[in-house]
């Protein structure tokens, strides 16, 4: 199988330390003089970016958190003047404000090559047809592989997320060879190729890229089953870039991490100190050449390990396993991080007071809901059907809007929600 | 070929370089640019063993060379084009180039080397009996050129090789690099002419004040804003909102 950049993706381990030790030392100075957070950071510790003498002095220096991106909105984070900057992405799953990502123009390059990589690995040529059913928007789920499909000279789709008799009809007619969607939507496809007799023998399919949301090998073997294609995981982060950021090449054990771009350390989720390669652990990353949203020590709430023996593949970039969880609170619905407490938050400001709630996950068919439940308190008792719907409306509405999901609101009565007691936890996952 | 990792280098009390990291790989063109006083004849002075290095390593071709006198690091093919050009005037251009090679024991290759060069850059032919004073700078600096590669170097530094030569002077010395570039020397160029330095190199890195703040490849540190503000004349120094 090719490989879209011999000399990055199979370079030496000793060049490959030098490399990310030269962009870190630039990353820092860079941070250290153009981002405020940064250098209230540094200088609380006494710590000059020449203090970084090697990889390792980087474990000195403090996490960043979604809380410190949110906490920066809208623009604090950035390491550019704004002139400089020419899109900018936001992600709503954020414990509070939305965490709002820069690029540049080389940044833009820097993905879309990037992406290329994890395209490539995953066996995609310029003679393919790539269909892209993640969203366009605000946030970066369907760019990445966009960029970089157009790099290698593919034809891409963009039909979006949606319409599936659609997808299915462009999918056939078009003779669309890759597919890019999120394991749950790759299964309603599958579904709906069932319900309007299409056999995926008539179809063209060859090459699955998903990402967005937990999975598991069961359901990979599920998907190429019933699509008649080959699926590769791939590991997106929007903080640190999007999708892009890690895939799997053809031996499919464990994502390459481009890691010419992003340090990779795996922590302890309770204590944050490192953990040896191979243990189980919160992945943390340090971007090396983003230039308008640098991030240094990114805990990136992902469980992981790291793998840094060698790939038959030839690659010598490290393999992130199969994302094994949340380290946080944080749940993913419909490839959407979703923080508990922002939903608390919102309905706070809805409601007015303090209220008490509980989120429940759960899968119909292929797909995830998400379920709000709310205690009713006297507050919010009402004679007329019509004020309670309308209020639901509303409160939907503000939900949807606050964290990039609709949920469903279920109004329940009060004390049913046992806060106290282990067994009516915030969240109820019953994908589980 | 040559690494360089978290150097830090100065003289006396006063720290120049603040933990610089940079690489130059075989056959590559590799340009360090940077304004006055960033530290980048520092850097080479370092290299070649003139700065003693306090912090960090340098390696070459496998050697250690923090640990090597300077006439030790010559033989091992390291050459520098220093500032200034820096030849010796009273001598004749031939027997500057001579001294080129002062180190080598190969004596018949040494006369071939000679001819070779002369052969290469008409000019030293013409003048090889003239005391090297007598050229102008773009000649001298051509001289100075050739007397490094006399010393048959597997890497050749040059600081600041367009530093005082008019237009026509300076194209013509970035023909003689590129015609290096082509027949596959390593070069490591340190200038504050930016634009021809971006042009001929295939990576760079940019200094300020000891540190080195970017790195990529030349094409896009030509394209990169802080670079083109700073180093190119372009656009103008923003006000930061």
């Amino acid at each position: 199988m090719p490989i879209y950049d011999q000399q990055a993706e199979c370079v030496s381990r000793e060049e490959l330390a030098q490399l990310q030790l030269e962009r870190l030392q630039a990353t820092l100075h860079r941070v250290y003089k153009n981002v405020k957070f940064y250098k209230k950071r540094f200088d609380a510790l006494g710590f000059l970016p020449e203090d970084c003498q090697s990889l390792e002095d980087l474990a000195r220096l403090p996490f960043t958190t979604r809380y410190d991106l949110a906490a920066s909105y809208p623009y604090e984070m950035f390491a550019v003047p704004l002139r400089e900057v020419v899109r900018i992405h936001s992600s709503t799953g954020s414990p509070g404000n939305p965490i709002v990502m820069g690029y540049t123009c080389r940044d833009l390059r820097t993905w879309a090559r990037l992406a290329a990589r994890v395209l490539t690995a995953a066996g995609v040529d310029r003679d393919d047809v790539v269909q892209v059913t993640l969203a366009y928007g605000l946030m970066t789920s369907a760019f990445g592989l966009h960029y970089g499909v157009e790099l290698l000279g593919a034809s891409v789709i963009p039909t979006g997320p949606g319409g599936t008799v659609r997808q299915v009809q462009i999918m056939r007619d078009y003779r669309t060879t890759v597919l890019i969607s999120t394991p749950g939507y790759a299964r309603v496809i599958a579904d709906a190729l069932e319900e309007l007799g299409v056999d995926p023998k008539t179809l063209h399919l060859k090459v699955g890229l998903l990402a967005g949301e937990p999975w598991t090998e069961a359901q990979r073997a599920e998907i190429e089953a019933r699509l008649l294609l080959t699926a590769y995981d791939n590991y997106a982060l929007s903080e640190a870039m999007g999708p892009g950021v890690a895939g799997e090449c053809e031996h499919r054990q464990g994502m390459h991490l481009n890691e010419d771009h992003f340090y990779p350390e795996v922590v302890d989720p309770a204590t944050g100190a490192p953990l040896p390669p191979g243990e189980l652990g919160e992945l943390v990353l340090t971007t090396l050449s983003r230039e308008a949203t640098p991030l240094i020590r990114f805990r990136t709430g992902d469980l992981t390990r790291l793998d840094f023996r060698p790939c038959p593949c030839g690659r010598t970039l490290a393999r992130l396993s199969r994302i094994a969880g949340r380290a946080d609170q944080v749940v993913v619905v419909k490839g959407i991080n979703i923080f508990p407490e922002r939903v608390g938050q919102i309905l706070a400001g809805v409601v007015g007071e303090a209220p008490v709630y509980q989120l429940v996950i759960g899968r119909e068919g292929a797909l995830d809901y998400l379920e709000v439940r709310l205690e009713v308190r006297e507050g919010l008792f009402f004679d007329k059907m019509t004020a309670q719907r309308e209020f639901l409306q509303k409160l939907t509405t503000k939900l949807a809007q606050g964290i990039g999901v609709r949920p469903r609101v279920k109004l329940v009565e009060p004390a049913s929600i046992d806060r106290a007691q282990e067994t009516s936890p915030l969240v109820i996952d019953l994908r589980r | 070929m040559l690494t360089l990792k978290s150097v830090q280098a100065g003289y006396g009390r006063l720290v120049v370089l603040k933990g610089v990291s940079l690489h130059v790989r075989a056959g590559e063109v590799v340009t360090l640019i940077g304004g006055n006083g960033a530290g980048k004849s520092t850097l080479l002075k370092a290299v070649c063993g003139l700065v003693p290095v306090r912090r960090g390593a340098v390696e070459f071709a496998g050697e250690d060379l923090t640990r090597l006198p300077a006439e030790r690091i010559v033989s091992l093919g390291l050459a520098l084009v220093p500032e200034g050009r820096r030849v010796f005037s009273s001598l004749s251009v031939a027997a500057n180039l001579e001294l080129g090679a002062f180190h080598r024991r190969d004596r018949q290759q040494v006369r071939r080397d000679l001819e070779e060069l002369m052969g290469r850059f008409p000019i030293l032919r013409e003048r090889a009996s003239q005391p090297a004073g007598t050229l102008s700078g773009g000649e001298q600096q051509i001289l100075a050129i050739a007397r490094a590669l006399m010393s048959r170097p597997r890497l050749l530094m040059l600081d600041e090789p367009s530093m005082g030569l008019a237009p026509k002077m300076l194209a013509q010395v970035y023909d003689i690099l590129a015609e290096l570039k082509r027949s596959g020397t390593t070069l490591l160029l340190v200038e504050q002419n930016a634009r021809a330095a971006l042009k001929l190199a295939d990576r760079g890195y940019v200094l300020e004040t000891g540190r080195i703040i970017l790195q990529g490849t030349a094409a896009e540190l030509q394209e990169d804003p802080e670079v083109q503000r700073a180093y190119l004349g372009k656009g103008y120094r923003e006000v930061w909102e």
